[in-house]
């Protein structure tokens, strides 16, 4: 009886995350190669999708180091100096993960738009943050910021402080106890962080439309690419697009996991 | 004298965990803080390392004031209850933090470190990480890595208090000889009164933020200031006004021998010891301490009546230490027992 129970929660569990998880992935794999691997070798090897490529992998490239640095600075903020305005700022991080990305990319729209507060005095010094790159980065930046501090927290209130007085008994000063004993200690909780931070900007769409007007060979991500061709009726294109991205992702947890096996080994 | 502090306060929101308290510790001794928990034992050795700032109070270390020094540039080795083992780096690499922390030699490093190891007793495990190691071990360790850097002073908080009964013991012997060894001014914190009595030279007991008394193990036993040190260093039993050892009270079966009639609730035997648990005919619970062939030539039994004596019993006046608000400076090994009364049997 017991173990009859537990067989059915374990297929009730597994045909959930079937159905909603793995079968629409697995379709999208199917239908790339339906016919063959040219269609979307094609597709993605287009100069605008080479672009639209090269143009995520530099959004990945420029949020991801700064929310990192964010990240760790602001978890070790929260946790090992917990100062007034501490709840405030626990309360904002997670903003992004409140707010709609297309919110997000609308507020941004407001602010660096021709009529914003920010926009002609930028637009007078020659920055143009609409429709390019910083726009973009921004929203990347905005919609992902939330992951290193989320994960960083919990190890480092786990770890405790106690290495870290160890560290200044020893002599240690603050940067070095930082970079010899902190740091190694929650680096897998920063790593994830990484991995999802990557994930996120990787997929990014909603935020980034808004600002980047999505021109085909210039401000068009990857996200961004797979709609247009999905709107043009190219569906190899699409779903090209999508493999790569979904190779991208499961790329960086791989990677993580075979850093962590062999720190573990 | 290697450390002193003065009139030392620290408050912890509405917990005052120091009342002015001074100490001196001398050079090359061995020194324990002891009390219950929540006495200040443990905010007064950190306010030492520099872990904690005092809110008033002076700490000298080698006749400097290092009051406002961070605890990176005292050069005090610090050896905390759950070790703090680097847990990613290996053995060595702990032991070597402070040393390339200093920038030392790699070789020069190589060779500090497994001297070090070699007087620990972990050479063979260099290589292991701290998750590979017993308890016992990891504090070997984190003592070896303390004692790297060649501190002016020594500080122990519980060290041997997350560890088992035998290993306890073992390290305890074990750190007694490495004292005698490397003469190092050592303090170590501890709320085991058998555990101070046996490793240090001298005591100071502390109790609600505040010194009670210090001295040698002998004097705080034989001339305890007042109620709580008399309680907290050994067992005690109240009769009225005064206290008595459990040793000291004598059982008798003939009523002329003894003065107070009593009952026998309970008897433990502990080995050698026997612990006698008696009713007197007011209800107050005593207990008392006899060997079992004192037990064989009494025959006591549970239930039966007896006669106890007191033999040397203590004691206090209102006016101890304790209640009078400040703790006065107590220089280690004077021998202050000048409240406490010692009178013969009634």
């Amino acid at each position: 009886m017991r173990t009859e129970r537990r067989w059915g929660l374990r297929a009730l569990g597994l045909g959930y995350l079937l159905a909603l998880l793995l079968a629409p992935v697995a379709m999208i794999f199917y239908k790339t190669f339906e016919h063959g691997l040219a269609p979307p070798l094609e597709a993605i090897t287009s100069p605008d999708g080479l672009h639209a490529l090269k143009l995520t992998l530099l959004m990945v490239a420029i949020s991801v180091p700064l929310n990192t640095v964010f990240g760790v600075g602001c978890a070790l903020l929260l946790v090992r100096h917990r100062a007034r305005g501490s709840a405030l700022i626990d309360a904002v991080i997670n903003l992004p993960f409140a707010i709609s990305p297309v919110v997000i990319g609308l507020s941004l729209y407001l602010l660096y738009g021709t009529h914003g507060w920010f926009g002609p005095t930028l637009a007078e010094a020659g920055i143009k943050v609409l429709f390019s790159v910083p726009g973009m980065v921004l929203a990347s930046i905005f919609v992902s910021l939330p992951f290193v501090v989320r994960e960083t927290v919990p190890v480092l209130q786990e770890i405790g402080t106690e290495q870290e007085q160890a560290a200044s008994t020893l002599g240690a000063n603050a940067w070095q106890t930082f970079w010899r004993v902190t740091l190694p200690a929650i680096r897998w909780g920063v790593a994830y962080g990484v991995v999802l931070t990557t994930a996120r900007v990787l997929g990014e769409f909603g935020a980034v439309t808004i600002v980047s007007g999505s021109i085909s060979g210039q401000t068009q991500t990857l996200p961004l690419f797979v709609e247009k061709q999905f709107q043009n009726f190219n569906a190899p294109g699409a779903y090209g697009a999508s493999v790569v991205l979904a190779l991208l992702a499961l790329t960086t947890l791989l990677a993580m996991n075979v850093l962590k096996r062999k720190e573990d080994a | 004298m290697a450390i002193s502090v003065e009139g030392a306060c620290k408050r912890f929101g509405d917990f005052q965990a120091l009342r002015e308290v001074s100490i001196e510790v001398p050079d090359g001794s061995l020194t324990a803080l002891l009390g219950p928990s929540g006495s200040g034992k443990s905010t007064l050795l950190r306010a030492i390392a520099g872990l904690e700032t005092l809110d008033s109070g002076r700490v000298m270390i080698r006749g400097d004031d290092v009051s406002t020094q961070p605890a990176q540039k005292r050069e005090v080795g610090f050896v905390f209850q759950h070790y703090a083992a680097f847990k990613h780096m290996t053995v060595f690499g702990n032991v070597a933090f402070g040393l390339k922390i200093r920038k030392w030699d790699k070789a020069d490093v190589e060779r500090r470190v497994h001297e070090l190891l070699d007087l620990v007793q972990l050479d063979g495990l260099a290589e292991r990480y701290p998750s590979q190691l017993s308890g016992g071990q990891r504090q070997r360790m984190a003592l070896a890595r303390a004692l790297a850097v060649q501190p002016k002073v020594l500080l122990l908080d519980e060290p041997f208090g997350a560890l088992d009964a035998k290993v306890r013991k073992d390290l305890r012997a074990w750190l007694r000889n490495l004292h005698d060894e490397m003469h190092v001014t050592t303090i170590f914190v501890t709320h085991d009164q058998e555990e101070a009595m046996d490793v240090a030279e001298q005591l100071v007991v502390m109790n609600d933020g505040r010194v009670e008394q210090s001295g040698s193990a002998a004097d705080l036993y034989d001339h305890p200031a007042n109620e709580f040190v008399m309680s907290f260093v050994g067992e005690v039993n109240r009769l009225g006004e005064h206290f008595v050892r459990p040793h000291d009270m004598t059982v008798s079966l003939d009523r002329d021998a003894g003065e107070e009639e009593a009952m026998v609730r309970r008897i433990v035997a502990l080995g050698f010891e026997v612990r006698v648990e008696l009713v007197l005919g007011d209800g107050t619970e005593v207990w008392a301490q006899l060997t079992r062939s004192e037990l064989q030539r009494l025959e006591l039994q549970e239930g039966q009546i007896v006669y106890l004596k007191p033999g040397q019993t203590k004691s206090f006046n209102g006016d101890v230490p304790s209640s009078d608000g400040r703790g006065a400076s107590t220089p280690l090994g004077s021998q202050d027992g000048g409240d406490a009364e010692v009178s013969a049997a009634v």
